[in-house]
């Protein structure tokens, strides 16, 4: 218990709060870009494995980790590309359409894993990322070493936060990307075409999540289980809201949710006499009550949910 | 130039209705050649060993019934549930919440009559499938609170639960495995033809079709199920008490889904285990969505999926195509059927551009 407060302890719990947090703001990134266009895209869960599983399969090939990590951003592209075909081209419901590629890309992960490497006893490893501490930052006292030590891909996820809120609010395809979230018919009115802006910010949402997956067989972990993402691509739609549609909200709510994460893991650690399993839940209940705090203000994208056809136009 | 269109079309006739499913799954068995040939699998082969490993034998006929009971629950769980709108993804949270409420009565009710042990434990998994199932249901009713993120939650929610409990009250003494103690005699499933495990859960799993079928076309309540599906506003301006209709279906949708856990508890393990569920809740989802959300099409669907899900396996020892095949067949069936439904409302059409 005196182990708390001791400078450690709150190096190791900031270092793995960064860590665990990295793939949750991959994919709330990911999915706020599609949501922001009117797409709900429940694949991601699918979607993060699926990169997990080429970006550890191809590093495995290849031998390099930037392989691996691009390898399973264009996995993700393509997923995305599918929800796009399925939920704004033929414009089948979101939900159900988004399930279905969870579904399917989950059998295809471990489809495709099991024909590479079989059912070997101890799973095949390979070399991961090593942590990179940035100089003088990572020398500042107690908090310093945890947060400024970490992996390049955490350091990627972070430069994209502020990427992803300039993009959506202070460029004109950020507006246009807005606008067609809100209100798809008075951006076709005004020369924007929807599904094309939809499909884009899926498929590059998708490459996001893929690379969210890729962290944790790359750098969290150096190999590739079937249960690897455990829940965190539902985590991450849950930052969405709880985040209200914002980069930076979602982010914030990634690292709450990596946090506490990090916490079990210490927890766990340091011996207390409650079953682990109690640690590991709370991250998801907390989750549900932040969701219940902010669902009466949620600004939901107005054209969510809803396919966009011009029917008036086909003849 | 020309181009491809989609347009509405006419509604089809009924036979349609009947055809598009049956297309559906021959168009995915069709496309499931690509993965059997990437395997390296004789692809002849394979879809004999497929379905002969299905329905070859009496036992394996009557495996592919043990294995659809489950995926039929829990497909109906999730069918009468989307019908009303209520995204329950938590069929897999619920169905292990109906095994934990069984594995707790089943162990500790050697007092109780023997005729009464197992109503008793059906009532009681029901409940706890169902009350799990409400929690999110009220969230979405009372507070708004998105239901596809609370229900997906609450599964991991519940897995942790059992894990607590099975490394904690629940777990066999002596045992360092996350395992609990048997259930007693009791409280298990009869086994109905000899030579096989065909049990007891299948024929709830089958009254349960009639069941749903009724209350879907029967009932008030299954009016009204339908009418807040088909727009929550209209239904309650029309006088329809929303909430309530919203929470009893998620009672019964979760007690369906925590039939499916008591009858893998009571029927095949006897004792809980981590994985008592290889995912029957998530297949319930595309199980559900095969059979267009009606208590018979739920019924074929889920006896499809059982024979991919059995002959997969024999398939596997016998070609050396791994055994997710399954997997991938049930993620292709539902996007293929998804298209499928398109052509329902809608055609293609060849369009002139100018």
């Amino acid at each position: 218990m005196s182990g708390i407060l001791e400078g450690a302890f709150v190096a190791g719990l900031m270092g793995a709060m960064m860590r665990m947090a990295t793939p949750i703001i991959f994919a709330t990134l990911g999915e706020i870009l599609a949501e922001r266009s009117g797409v709900l895209n429940l694949g991601i869960e699918g979607i993060m494995l699926m990169g997990a599983m080429t970006g550890f399969l191809i590093t495995f090939v290849s031998g390099s980790l930037w392989v691996g990590v691009i390898a399973a951003a264009l996995v993700g592209m393509i997923l995305g590309l599918l929800m796009a075909y399925l939920s704004v081209y033929l414009g089948l419901s979101q939900h159900v359409s988004g399930l279905g590629i969870t579904l399917f890309a989950t059998g295809l992960a471990m489809y495709v894993y099991r024909l590479r490497f079989g059912s070997p006893t101890v799973p095949p490893t390979v070399d991961p990322f090593n942590q990179i501490a940035i100089p003088l930052l990572s020398k500042i006292p107690v908090i310093g070493p945890g947060l400024f030590t970490q992996y390049s891909l955490t350091y990627v996820a972070w430069l994209l936060v502020p990427i992803m809120s300039i993009l959506l609010y202070r460029t004109k395809i950020g507006l246009k990307i807005r606008t067609v979230g809100e209100n798809p018919l008075a951006a076709d009115t005004i020369g924007v075409n929807v599904n094309l802006t939809r499909t884009l910010c899926l498929v590059f949402g998708g490459a996001l999540m893929g690379i969210g997956g890729a962290f944790l067989t790359l750098a969290h972990q150096n190999m590739f289980l079937i249960d690897v993402i455990g829940g965190r691509g539902w985590v991450a739609i849950a930052m969405v809201i709880f985040g209200n549609w914002d980069p930076v909200k979602g982010t914030l709510g990634a690292l709450i949710f990596g946090f506490l994460d990090g916490l079990q893991l210490r927890l766990q650690g340091l011996g207390f006499d409650i079953s682990f399993h109690i640690f590991l839940m709370i991250p998801y209940l907390l989750t549900i009550i932040a969701l219940i705090g902010v669902s009466r203000r949620a600004a939901i994208p107005a054209g969510l949910l809803k396919p966009y056809r011009r029917e008036e136009k086909m003849g | 130039m020309i181009g491809l269109r989609i347009v509405k079309r006419e509604p089809l006739p009924r036979w349609a209705r009947v055809v598009i499913p049956i297309a559906a799954i021959v168009v995915t068995l069709i496309l499931s050649a690509i993965p059997i040939l990437v395997a390296g699998g004789h692809l002849w082969k394979s879809y004999f060993y497929l379905f002969y490993g299905a329905l070859g034998t009496r036992f394996n006929l009557l495996e592919t019934f043990v294995k659809a009971s489950p995926l039929l629950l829990t497909g109906l769980a999730v069918a009468f549930a989307f019908r009303a709108k209520f995204w329950n993804i938590g069929a897999e949270g619920q169905l292990l919440a109906g095994a934990l409420a069984a594995t707790a009565l089943g162990i500790n009710l050697g007092g109780v009559p023997k005729p009464m042990v197992l109503p008793i434990i059906i009532i009681g998994g029901f409940l706890a499938g169902g009350i799990w199932a409400s929690i999110p249901a009220l969230l979405k009713t009372k507070l708004k609170v998105d239901d596809v993120v609370t229900t997906l939650l609450l599964n991991y929610v519940m897995i942790h639960i059992m894990g607590a409990l099975l490394f904690g009250p629940l777990q066999q003494p002596g045992s360092s495995w996350p395992r609990s103690s048997a259930i007693i005699e009791a409280a298990q499933y009869p086994i109905l033809m000899t030579r096989s495990r065909f049990h007891l859960g299948i024929l709830i799993a089958f009254f349960a079709v009639l069941v749903v079928w009724f209350i879907n076309s029967k009932t008030v309540f299954g009016y009204q199920n339908k009418a807040v599906g088909v727009n929550i506003r209209a239904a309650h301006f029309g006088g329809i008490n929303t909430t309530s209709v919203m929470l009893w279906t998620a009672l019964i949708s979760g007690g369906l889904a925590g039939l499916a856990g008591v009858g893998e508890l009571c029927a095949l393990q006897y004792r809980l285990i981590m994985d008592i569920s290889p995912g029957y809740g998530y297949s319930g989802i595309v199980i559900a969505m095969l059979g267009n959300l009606h208590p018979v099409g739920v019924l074929f669907s889920s006896l499809f999926f059982s024979v991919i899900i059995v002959g997969a396996q024999t398939m596997s020892r016998m070609t050396g195509v791994p055994t997710y095949i399954a997997e991938v067949i049930q993620g292709m069936a539902l996007m293929v059927m998804l298209i499928f439904l398109l052509f329902r409302e809608y055609r293609i059409k060849v369009v002139k551009k100018s």
